[in-house]
């Protein structure tokens, strides 16, 4: 049963992140990312990971993706403006790119031995304390760091938007 | 196999009977309250007291035309009124209606309701963005920003719940408040910044701003009629009537009752469930009065609302309950 569930969500994480890249509308491709972080939030439910589960749908789902989709609606950008980011150049130049990050990916998860971890090893991830734990206490200053370094860029991006500052 | 079947039948009732029936009840008493806050009758010829009213209506949404314009995105157009209402309806799964009767009795409990109405989002943008015409984009787009904006507020106003109760199981939080009395008095600012955004998130007035008639027409379903219209409209009735059951299982001892125990057994649901509709009746009756009432914000005063009051006032009510919990326990 559990098997047969991780393999819809995964035809679905899959599926639909194909999709997101394909699409030519924006609208739709946020969409597809959207359905596609849902997907991710159903395999965290089977691994055990509930309180994960939940903040992927809330935070990536609701309101990265919505701010995205935001952006995208009230640009509102035609054929004509995609030009300037296609054609072979782009194509090629982003899939070097992405098979590059894929191999760092695969060769980091190797390395951690992420991958010798079973699919059905279940350990205290579904309560809410064992994620704060090293959020709050045995990580605090590389997390709070990292907050930081969010805070920073987004300031940055405030600023540059910023014609006048009064 | 039973249980799935008993789940599935559950579901079914929930979903797909009491939900909406309760949506068009309300849908009654709001055009008579409204009625009676105006000096007039409001509608009282279909049935006693006009209570088949909504029979009616949802007989005229159906024989209406269903009518596509030409100008729209069709995929979306379509799919918006179910994405706005299929989110609607599951965030009220892990609602403990009476005594053992949540749907889903899950650990993350409440997390889960604004993971659920956070997708709410979607439905109502993409139906102002399918729709293709100035006024429908306007009020979606509007409809995600306030949306998001007092998401923030909503979800740390909970925080002090977890806080106290140490769990965010709905049924331990009912639990809790049923041993040591109900959670606004021990929380009153946290509840009153709960219930400003939950009217935020309902768009309900006084911050319906997304629908703002003398502005936008409709708001983000200027473009739709007929049963789509009226699927939205479902939606926005049942977030009331989700919004109201959080506040009465979060801040107002959930189905339970203050001093007297609810005999055990199947009695006991029956009235635990009487006691907790008696409870959201009040809240959803502060809905429709507080909606005829009150007058509308401007967009600015919402944004400075949502994001330089109530947004610090939840973070401070947070640390504070924080700090006296670190004060009490040992």
């Amino acid at each position: 049963m559990t098997t047969l569930f991780f393999w819809i969500f995964a035809v679905v994480v899959a599926g639909s992140a194909l999709l997101a890249i394909t699409r030519r509308n924006g609208v739709a491709a946020a969409l597809w990312a959207a359905s596609s972080f849902v997907g991710i939030a159903g395999v965290f439910v089977l691994l055990g990971a509930y309180f994960l589960a939940v903040v992927e749908v809330l935070v990536y789902a609701g309101a990265i993706m919505v701010l995205f989709l935001f952006v995208i609606m009230l640009l509102n950008l035609r054929e004509a403006d995609l030009k300037v980011v296609q054609g072979p150049r782009m194509h090629v130049g982003g899939a070097i790119l992405g098979a590059l990050f894929l191999a760092g990916l695969v060769w980091t998860c190797r390395r951690s031995g992420l991958f010798d971890v079973p699919l059905d090893a279940k350990g205290p991830v579904g309560e809410t304390g064992a994620v704060a734990a090293p959020l709050f206490r045995d990580y605090v200053l590389p997390f709070e760091i990292v907050s930081f370094l969010l805070l920073a860029a987004m300031v940055g991006a405030v600023l540059l938007t910023k014609r006048r500052l009064s | 196999m039973t249980y799935v079947l008993g789940k599935l039948l559950h579901i079914v009732i929930v979903a797909g009977a009491a939900l909406p029936g309760l949506a068009a009840v309300l849908v009654w008493a709001e055009r008579r309250v409204s009625a009676f806050i105006q000096d007039r009758l409001g509608p009282n010829r279909v049935g006693p007291a006009g209570l088949l009213q909504p029979i009616a209506d949802l007989l005229k949404f159906i024989f209406k035309e269903d009518v596509i314009p030409g100008h729209v995105n069709k995929t979306l157009y379509v799919l918006a009124p179910a994405m706005s209402l299929v989110p609607a309806l599951v965030a009220f799964c892990v609602v403990p209606y009476a005594r053992g009767m949540a749907i889903a009795d899950v650990n993350v409990g409440i997390l889960l309701v604004f993971a659920i109405s956070s997708i709410a989002v979607y439905g109502v943008s993409i139906g102002g963005w399918a729709g293709n015409s100035k006024y429908s984009l306007l009020g979606g787009v509007r409809a995600s920003a306030q949306m998001i904006s007092y998401e923030l507020a909503l979800g740390a106003s909970c925080v002090p719940v977890f806080l106290v109760v140490g769990e965010l199981n709905m049924e331990a939080i009912v639990a809790w408040q049923k041993a040591n009395g109900w959670l606004v008095f021990y929380l009153f600012p946290a509840w009153i910044i709960f219930l400003v955004s939950s009217y935020a998130e309902t768009n309900r007035l006084p911050f319906d701003l997304p629908e703002a008639e003398t502005e936008l027409v409709a708001g983000y379903h200027t473009e739709y009629s007929s049963m789509k219209f009226a699927l939205f409209f479902l939606a926005e009735y049942i977030h009331m009537i989700t919004a109201s059951a959080l506040s009465v299982t979060l801040f107002f001892g959930g189905y339970e009752l203050p001093w007297v125990t609810l005999p055990g057994g199947a009695w006991g649901t029956v009235l635990s469930g009487l006691v907790f509709f008696g409870k959201i009746s009040f809240f959803l009756f502060l809905f429709i009065w507080v909606r005829w009432t009150l007058p509308r914000f401007r967009y600015d005063q919402l944004m400075n609302l949502g994001w330089k009051i109530l947004f610090p006032a939840s973070l401070v009510v947070v640390l504070a309950t924080a700090g006296w919990i670190a004060m009490v326990t040992p």
